[in-house]
């Protein structure tokens, strides 16, 4: 939209991935005179917020300056020889693909730090909470802009112990068993990840994604394309995540505190689909279409499983925990983006990146609330909330029932808001798959897709009864504070961002499509 | 015999190619000789010469960094040219590898031998082996390879029993005695089998004249080369060969335990891939499938065992590093096995994840010796809450922990395993990187959970005794730290010997 000269661009998108594992290491030391604000604590908790919002800016620029006419080409990149051994090269780019992750990445992760600035999780000093937070956006930012197979394991690995110390030491009730289930959980996927990865490279004689995706698997017999694609696979369904290689998710989400589920399933579960787009789409094209009906098969079981899982959780008297329920939904919500990206069409794909945006942007919304009302009652266990007969937040506090109904309501699919079209391309993908795919079994994942569009909106709009409807409180009950304005500044942009991508899908399928189409295509411009 | 053959009899020995290990053998016997006059309060001179000593010959390593001499060659009128010493590539990395463990372990020995050690042993005993192990990698006979083994060996023995009045260190030197005892005459009648079978000691010749024994000598070449094996996994302290490592680590004196994680362990791979890779390539069919089958088991049976250690028993944290060290030499040997399937060099692999394990395993020592000093139980329990204590060294630890599991920040460790990796899948071995691949799962159990505890919160806030940190510790600690945080920005230094031919 913005003339911006290629080396400011190239300086930017840098900067995006090394500043903040440069403020993390500032984070650890001591605040510099003039900077040392109210106490220590303040200090850092301000410096968080500092360092995340000059990368959301940095990240806004290098979003204006990218050239929108041409959003398949690898924009802003940068190559240099780090590793001549491995032939790993730092190699950094944007195209239409990773420009809305990485954008979506940075803003939430600038809302969260200034989430944890005004209301910080309970557990040991703020320093080590900013820097692993920090050394997270790191990651998952990285994860989005490198171009080289070894260096995105680095990226994809760099996640792990920031967000097991996170969960660790500032979760809630089984933080210990959840952090753990996470680490090994996700390990042992990636470790199998890079088998797949070194095998790519070892056959084909380069790291180098472009270069990979150019030659459309041409350089790979289609054995080594299967077995790549099923370690590759596995690792990246580990982290998406797949039914049934979901169940870190649930207890993870549970335990950790509000900003850690906002990232992890904000962004952290971004890395597995964009992986499937970004690598196995367009380098192992064969392989996929081996097992994407079985990629699809699963996806929908998810689908079906995170709804039925939701409702078990939402029925009165089942003890379900607000935020394992949202864990258990993106698992189905996840199940759709598989779902697109099995479809190997460029209206699935299309549709699978425009959900994980979707996603992103409304769990991010859900899990903030959810967050909100547990600080608020002690508790997100949905039975003690709902009493008799419902909690009444529409009553007690207008402003958070409102927005967690939007949120709802968003999250179910309804047209006109961002969850909806993800969804619909994913459906209509699959009802009309690649070529070479089984055109009755993708029928039949179709149907029972739409059937868990209607599970979704059956739990979801149980949620809604329960948590903001219900009869008049007793006389005497302690009231609840409404919104407060840091919430508003925190939950606002989320909002917006969920109506305008509903209203206006073109603004990202613009983006994503003739990348999209390029990747399937194989290279040719 | 004409003239000038009998002139080249006398071999021309090129000292300056010899001096490594020749002057560590030196400044050993200085060190012996000193002690006698030396009086009682200036002991640590001793050990600074032992440090300078080292350093010298780490030193003398730069003007051989072409790789191009070697000496103590068969004359001329033999028509066979072979030589019994070379400083090749692969020579010098060894030899930087464990004279600068050697160092390091010196600088950590320092104040041990100040407060418990006896002093001139000590350091003759130390540089004796360090000149033993440093010999190894450069002799290309097997004669000079056997003597080289037992140089570096027979005074680890004396080192691990030398904790006077202490019954453990007594019974862990006998345990590591008769077991390595028992493994090098193994060896040696490995050897003598392959002499008789092919008449001759030097590596490459044995290489070329194993493809034509004659067929009655077959099996006797074949059991010749299993046996000769056997000595160096010993040494390793591969599966099934380990069971000395864990009582033996308790036993040694800390700065002798670390000395044993690292160059003991590179004797015996050294070793390993001479006489693989260079006397023995055309049986690969044996010993591959034979160390593929080890490295699976090794790093196996000591991952599962450093999983079981309870960190509250007494000496968990040596233990842990113990069986740690057993895991990861499983990792070492699996870039040699993969050399058997693969005519691409997949030797460098193992040289540069040593590198990396060498210097993050002997930070990982340092820090433990730190700990020691205050607590002198040295369990696991006790790094509850290090970070509050000193920041810095449960920040090192943490660093060299996560290298240890190759995870970021650990990222030397991570690529390091990435290239061990490598080879398996360059070689064909899938099933060998899928089993070191769950092996990395549960080892990160391990060493996360003994970093997260570095973070928690002390039990007990009684106000502790601040110990002085002695220099040479600090120095030790700072120094492998500083290596691993350039090798994680640049792995290139160590991981360049992945893919140059170091031959």
């Amino acid at each position: 939209m913005i003339d911006i000269s290629e080396s400011v661009m190239q300086f930017l998108l840098a900067l995006i991935v090394v500043g903040p594992l440069l403020g993390a290491a500032a984070a650890l030391l001591p605040a510099p005179p003039g900077l040392r604000g109210k106490s220590p604590d303040q200090a850092v908790l301000r410096h968080g917020v500092t360092v995340t919002g000059v990368i959301l800016l940095a990240a806004i620029v290098l979003a204006l300056g990218f050239d929108h006419d041409q959003p398949s080409r690898m924009q802003a990149t940068t190559d240099i020889s780090w590793i001549h051994a491995l032939d790993v090269r730092i190699h950094l780019g944007v195209d239409g693909i990773s420009l809305p992750l990485l954008v979506l990445t940075a803003l939430l992760t600038f809302l969260c730090a200034l989430y944890s600035y005004f209301k910080m999780p309970a557990g040991p000093s703020p320093k080590g909470f900013v820097a692993l937070l920090l050394v997270l956006e790191s990651g998952t930012l990285a994860t989005f802009a490198v171009l080289d197979l070894v260096l995105f394991f680095l990226a994809f690995e760099m996640v792990l112990i920031p967000m097991y110390f996170l969960i660790a030491r500032w979760g809630g009730e089984g933080r210990q068993a959840a952090a753990w289930k996470f680490i090994l959980y996700t390990l042992l996927g990636s470790v199998v990840m890079l088998l797949g990865l070194l095998l790519i490279g070892v056959k084909a004689g380069t790291f180098d994604m472009v270069a990979l995706a150019t030659d459309n698997g041409r350089g790979l017999t289609t054995s080594v394309q299967v077995i790549a694609v099923l370690a590759i696979g596995i690792g990246l369904a580990v982290k998406t995540p797949m039914w049934p290689l979901h169940s870190w998710l649930p207890d993870a989400h549970t335990a950790a505190p509000t900003v850690g589920s906002v990232l992890l399933a904000g962004v952290l579960l971004k890395m597995g689909t964009y992986g499937f787009v970004r690598i196995l789409l367009p380098i192992t094209p064969d392989g996929m279409r081996v097992f994407a009906p079985y990629l699809a098969a699963f996806a929908v079981a998810g689908i079906i499983y995170g709804s039925l899982a939701c409702l078990a959780l939402a029925r009165p008297g089942n003890k379900g925990d607000l935020k394992r329920l949202i864990a258990y939904s993106s698992v189905g919500h996840m199940g759709f983006v598989l779902l697109g990206i099995a479809t190997m069409t460029p209206t699935g794909v299309n549709g699978a990146l425009f959900a994980n945006v979707a996603h992103g942007l409304v769990t991010g919304l859900l899990f903030f609330l959810v967050g909100a009302i547990k600080d608020r009652y002690g508790t997100a266990d949905l039975d003690t909330l709902a009493g008799a007969t419902g909690a009444a937040l529409y009553g007690r506090a207008p402003r958070l029932g409102a927005l967690l109904a939007f949120a709802a309501v968003a999250s179910l699919g309804l047209p006109g808001l961002a969850g909806f079209w993800g969804e619909m391309l994913a459906l209509f993908g699959a009802f009309e798959p690649a070529e070479g795919l089984s055109r009755p079994a993708f029928l039949t994942f179709t149907a029972i897709g739409a059937f868990g569009t209607l599970l979704t909106a059956a739990y979801l709009l149980l949620v809604v009864r329960r948590v903001c409807m219900g009869g008049p409180r007793p006389v005497g009950e302690t009231p609840i504070a409404d919104v407060q304005g840091y919430e508003f500044a925190a939950w606002t942009p989320l909002v917006a961002l969920t109506v305008l991508a509903g209203l206006w899908p073109a603004v990202l399928l613009g983006l994503t499509d003739p990348a999209v189409q390029q990747l399937l295509a194989g290279g040719t411009r | 015999m004409t003239p000038v053959a009998s002139e080249s009899l006398v071999q021309s020995v090129d000292w300056l190619t010899i001096a490594p290990p020749t002057l560590t053998a030196v400044v050993a016997l200085v060190v012996l000789v000193a002690d006698l006059f030396v009086p009682e309060g200036r002991k640590q001179l001793l050990g600074w010469t032992a440090v300078g000593g080292l350093a010298a010959a780490l030193v003398l390593l730069v003007p051989l960094r072409d790789g191009n001499r070697s000496t103590f060659c068969l004359t001329a009128d033999t028509q066979v040219t072979a030589c019994s010493y070379t400083a090749d590539h692969f020579t010098l990395v060894i030899q930087l590898l464990v004279l600068g463990g050697a160092l390091l372990t010196a600088l950590l020995s320092l104040t041990e031998t100040r407060e418990k050690l006896p002093a001139g042993e000590f350091w003759f005993l130390l540089l004796s082996s360090a000149a033993g192990a440093a010999l190894l990698p450069a002799s290309r006979d097997l004669a000079t390879l056997v003597v080289a083994l037992e140089v570096a060996s027979l005074p680890a023995f004396a080192l691990v029993g030398l904790k006077r009045g202490d019954r453990m260190s007594g019974e862990a030197a006998l345990k590591f005695f008769l077991s390595s005892v028992t493994a090098t005459a193994v060896t040696l009648l490995g050897v003598s089998f392959v002499y008789a079978a092919t008449g001759t000691l030097h590596l490459t010749e044995i290489a070329q004249r194993l493809d034509d024994v004659p067929g009655q000598l077959q099996t006797l070449a074949e059991a010749g080369v299993a046996l000769t094996l056997v000595g160096f996994a010993f040494k390793t302290a591969a599966v099934p060969f380990h069971f000395w490592v864990p009582d033996t680590y308790v036993g040694a004196p800390l700065p002798v335990a670390a000395y044993l994680s690292v160059v003991g362990k590179a004797v015996g791979f050294t070793g390993l891939i001479l006489v693989t890779v260079v006397a023995f390539p055309s049986y690969a069919d044996v010993w591959g499938p034979a160390l593929a089958v080890l490295a699976a088991l090794t790093m196996t049976a000591g991952n599962v065992a450093a999983l079981r250690q309870l960190s509250t028993r007494a000496w968990s944290a040596v233990r842990l590093l113990a069986w740690s060290s057993v895991a990861q030499a499983g990792y070492l040997l699996v870039p040699i096995a993969a050399a058997a399937y693969s005519s691409d060099d997949q030797i460098g692999a193992t040289v540069a994840y040593a590198l990396m394990y060498a210097v993050v395993n002997l930070g990982a020592f340092a820090v433990v010796a730190l700990v020691a000093r205050s607590h002198p139980r040295n369990r696991i329990e006790d790094y509850r809450g290090l970070y509050a204590a000193s920041p810095a060294a449960a920040l090192a630890l943490a660093f060299f922990l996560l290298n240890l599991a190759g995870l970021p920040p650990g990222i030397i460790g991570l690529f390091a395993k990435v290239t061990v990796f490598s080879s398996a899948v360059d070689a064909g071995l899938g099933w060998l990187a899928v089993i070191m691949a769950v092996n990395v799962v549960i080892a990160l159990y391990y060493y996360l959970r003994w970093t997260a505890l570095l973070f928690r919160t002390p039990e007990g806030a009684a106000g502790k005794v601040r110990h002085r940190t002695p220099v040479p510790i600090t120095l030790a600690i700072v120094l492998t730290a500083a290596a691993g945080a350039v090798l994680s920005g640049y792995p290139q230094f160590a991981l360049r010997f992945a893919t140059d031919s170091l031959f």
